[in-house]
């Protein structure tokens, strides 16, 4: 049985959990304190041997991440952390920059320090307003405070944070599309190499990170790179904030270890919402990692063992869909907001997601054929690894696991001439109806 | 209705109307010039500052204007072209005048399948307007949504980029009509009231509003994990036995700790790597 871990979420309960003051009450900036005493070497080096791997999907280690970039030259080097939210089912990034946003800030003044970095950039979706006020006010505080700006406590670090709405792309969700986008550009994506390490943000060195991640270096560095690897799974070590959505009793936000699966997760979320309905598909970690089903309810939610059964761990964003719901609608839709979100810089995700959106939703329709299915796979076939970015991989997950899994239902919208399902008996509002 | 979501129309284009390029009134100007130096001061390079200066376009003019961007390029030192090449591509911007509130409906999967698709049809019958289409007494402009990133709190409706959680056919429809009949409206989480379309556009251009303390610090959902927590007891481990950084570091300074897992023994999958790992790569390649 694992427990929760409440660390980053411990103290969102507090009336006024956004302010300085209450960070300071909880630990808050303890750990910079720390950090600007030592060198930034060994800041690297702990993060490293933390074990913390990125918590915006790809789950590539920070630590490394920050060793990647080249010695310094004089020039300037950059923090650039990812609050472009904006997969599907991802929903853990928001909800904690507006309860807790001292976190990421007294993160990005750690991580800046270690990596040489005097100017931060926060790139936030600009779809959040309440949580870009208190972004704003969070490093209006620290300035106040004397914990950013010019020789930071007597220490003679620098840094500057700017914190930057975006308005509205996907898109920028990918590193150095919101790296272009940051410069006032399209946001669409580079090609790599060369990484962002070696030539980011103005073409100088530059690490990009998800809030999470750097919201996780304040707790590693104050009580240690061992108590946080010594919770999680060998390879995917420490914690992390599982948010489950859909068909549960009580959707919402659990912190846990990595490791842990969702029977464990549905069961402190109290269940399905009915559960006289059984679960039929979830996704591990947002909309672009491939569909579970039921028979993977056991499966430890780390990076290593999603993998092995198929799927990515992701964002750890649960979307979970009981029996009344139509697969075949889930996957149009999605397929839908791929098509809508594709940045049209290259050929095989900008024309792909657009024949897959025509066959998707004449098949949730009843019509087309059964050859449309072969369709699907081949047009996915021809988008996954020819895509210039990992938007075309993603939009492929949904349908080549749905059709995996559940070919009998799409089958089934053509024998049946369109689709088999109730959507009422889906939503929120049938819920009021379900017996408790 | 569905289908036509996303459609792309030679719209897609940026097309102002005539009178949306008359010159701004001399104090208009003038405040714009000093709000955009205080925006491009934020960056090392200026361009940076295209994003934010199109919302305070917004802010002033309630839409991206000819003037607007007659603007941007000037200030930022870029051709008319290329700043609508960037209007044009992020959906917040509007290529059309806009209502006082931007009401929109989550119709992306999970919020759909949990009632958004009903909300949307509902909403969009009672006001009389589609997708990007506005009253005619210009209060609402509605919208279909892409994720919010408020998925435990679905179907989630936002109203000028503010969270109004957990939302039915029937609340929104009030909401609509409070909105319309100019009544005070407040979201689930966010401050005591809904500010304007252009006052939130300023706010996103990098202009605090002073409304950060107000509401909530976490909705009912952001909150069940830790309410769980305490209820059973738990805690995260106990931190005090554990060396502390510092000496973790000093542990550390030539090599890794015993017994530890070195993140350098991992195989690394990149930061761009294809679902379905070396295969799917080597297949694609």
């Amino acid at each position: 049985m694992t427990n929760l871990t409440p660390i980053l979420t411990k103290f969102w309960d507090d009336p006024q959990s956004w302010t300085l003051e209450t960070y300071r009450r909880n630990d808050g900036w303890k750990a910079f304190d720390k950090a600007l005493k030592m060198e930034p070497a060994a800041l690297v080096q702990m993060t490293k041997d933390s074990g913390l791997r990125g918590r915006g999907g790809a789950g590539f280690p920070t630590g490394m991440k920050w060793g990647f970039l080249p010695p310094p030259d004089g020039g300037p080097r950059y923090l650039v952390v990812n609050a472009d939210e904006s997969e599907p089912g991802t929903c853990k990034d928001i909800p904690l920059m507006m309860a807790a946003p001292q976190f990421l800030i007294e993160g990005v003044a750690i991580t800046s320090y270690a990596i040489g970095c005097n100017h931060a950039f926060i790139y936030l979706r600009g779809e959040v307003v309440h949580v870009y006020r208190r972004l704003l006010r969070a490093v209006e505080e620290a300035y106040a405070a004397g914990l950013l700006g010019k020789n930071i406590m007597g220490s003679g670090f620098d840094l500057e944070v700017t914190v930057h709405a975006g308005a509205g792309a996907y898109i920028c969700g990918e590193e150095t599309a919101l790296l272009d986008s940051l410069e006032g550009r399209r946001g669409q994506p580079r090609l790599k190499p060369p990484f962002p390490a070696v030539a980011g943000l103005y073409a100088r060195p530059t690490v990009v990170n998800n809030v999470e991640s750097i919201a996780s270096v304040p707790p590693i560095l104050l009580h240690g790179a061992d108590w946080f690897a010594d919770m999680g799974t060998e390879k995917s070590q420490g914690f992390g904030i599982f948010s489950l959505s859909g068909h549960v009793k009580n959707p919402g936000q659990y912190e846990a270890p990595l490791g842990i699966t969702l029977r464990e997760l549905l069961d402190m979320a109290g269940g399905m919402r009915d559960p006289q309905k059984k679960l039929k598909f979830w996704t591990p970690g947002g909309s672009s990692t491939p569909l579970f089903t039921d028979e993977h309810l056991d499966v430890p939610l780390d990076f290593e063992s999603v993998g092995a059964a198929g799927s990515m761990l992701g964002t750890r964003a649960l979307q979970i869909f009981d029996e009344t719901t139509c697969v075949v609608r889930a996957v149009d839709r999605w397929t839908e907001f791929y098509k809508h979100e594709s940045c049209g810089k290259c050929t095989p995700c900008r024309e792909g997601t657009w024949w897959l959106k025509q066959i998707t939703g004449r098949l949730e329709n009843g019509q087309g054929s059964e050859e449309d299915l072969e369709k699907l796979l081949d047009i996915c076939d021809n988008i996954l690894g020819r895509a210039f970015c990992a938007l075309g991989d993603g939009a492929t997950s949904p349908i080549t696991s749905s059709i995996q899994y559940f070919r009998e239902e799409y089958i089934a919208h053509l024998t049946n001439g369109g689709c088999p399902f109730d959507r009422d008996a889906s939503s929120l509002f049938a819920k009021d109806n379900v017996p408790a | 209705m569905a289908t036509e979501f996303g459609h792309q129309t030679a719209s897609g284009h940026l097309t102002v109307p005539a009178e949306s390029k008359e010159p701004y009134a001399a104090d208009v100007l003038a405040q714009l010039y000093a709000d955009a130096e205080l925006v491009v001061a934020r960056y090392p390079q200026k361009r940076s500052a295209l994003l934010p200066l199109l919302h305070l376009v917004q802010s002033v003019d309630g839409y991206i204007t000819g003037r607007g961007i007659d603007f941007c390029a000037e200030v930022l030192d870029l051709t008319r072209a290329e700043v609508s090449g960037v209007a044009t591509f992020y959906t917040q911007y509007k290529r059309h005048p806009n209502g006082e509130y931007t009401v929109g409906v989550c119709t992306n999967t999970l919020c759909a399948i949990m009632g958004g698709d009903q909300i949307w049809e509902s909403v969009s019958e009672h006001l009389g307007i589609g997708h990007d289409e506005t009253t005619p007494d210009g209060k609402i402009t509605l919208e279909r949504i892409e994720c919010n990133a408020a998925c435990d709190y679905a179907p989630v409706v936002m109203t000028n980029w503010e969270f109004f959680d957990n939302q039915t056919p029937e609340s929104t429809k009030q909401l609509v009509d409070d909105l319309r009949e100019g009544k005070p409206v407040a979201p689930t989480r966010g401050p005591s009231r809904v500010c304007t379309f252009k006052q939130v556009s300023r706010v996103l251009a990098g202009f605090h509003d002073g409304l950060a303390d107000e509401g909530v610090g976490a909705g009912a959902a952001s909150l069940v994990g830790l309410n769980v927590a305490h209820e059973r007891g738990w805690t995260a481990p106990d931190t005090d036995v554990h060396v502390t950084g510092e000496h973790q570091a000093q542990a550390t300074a030539g090599g890794m700790a015993a017994g530890r897992h070195p993140s350098t023994d991992t195989p690394a999958n990149e930061p761009d790597e294809l679902p379905g790992g070396d295969d799917a790569d080597k297949n694609g390649k």
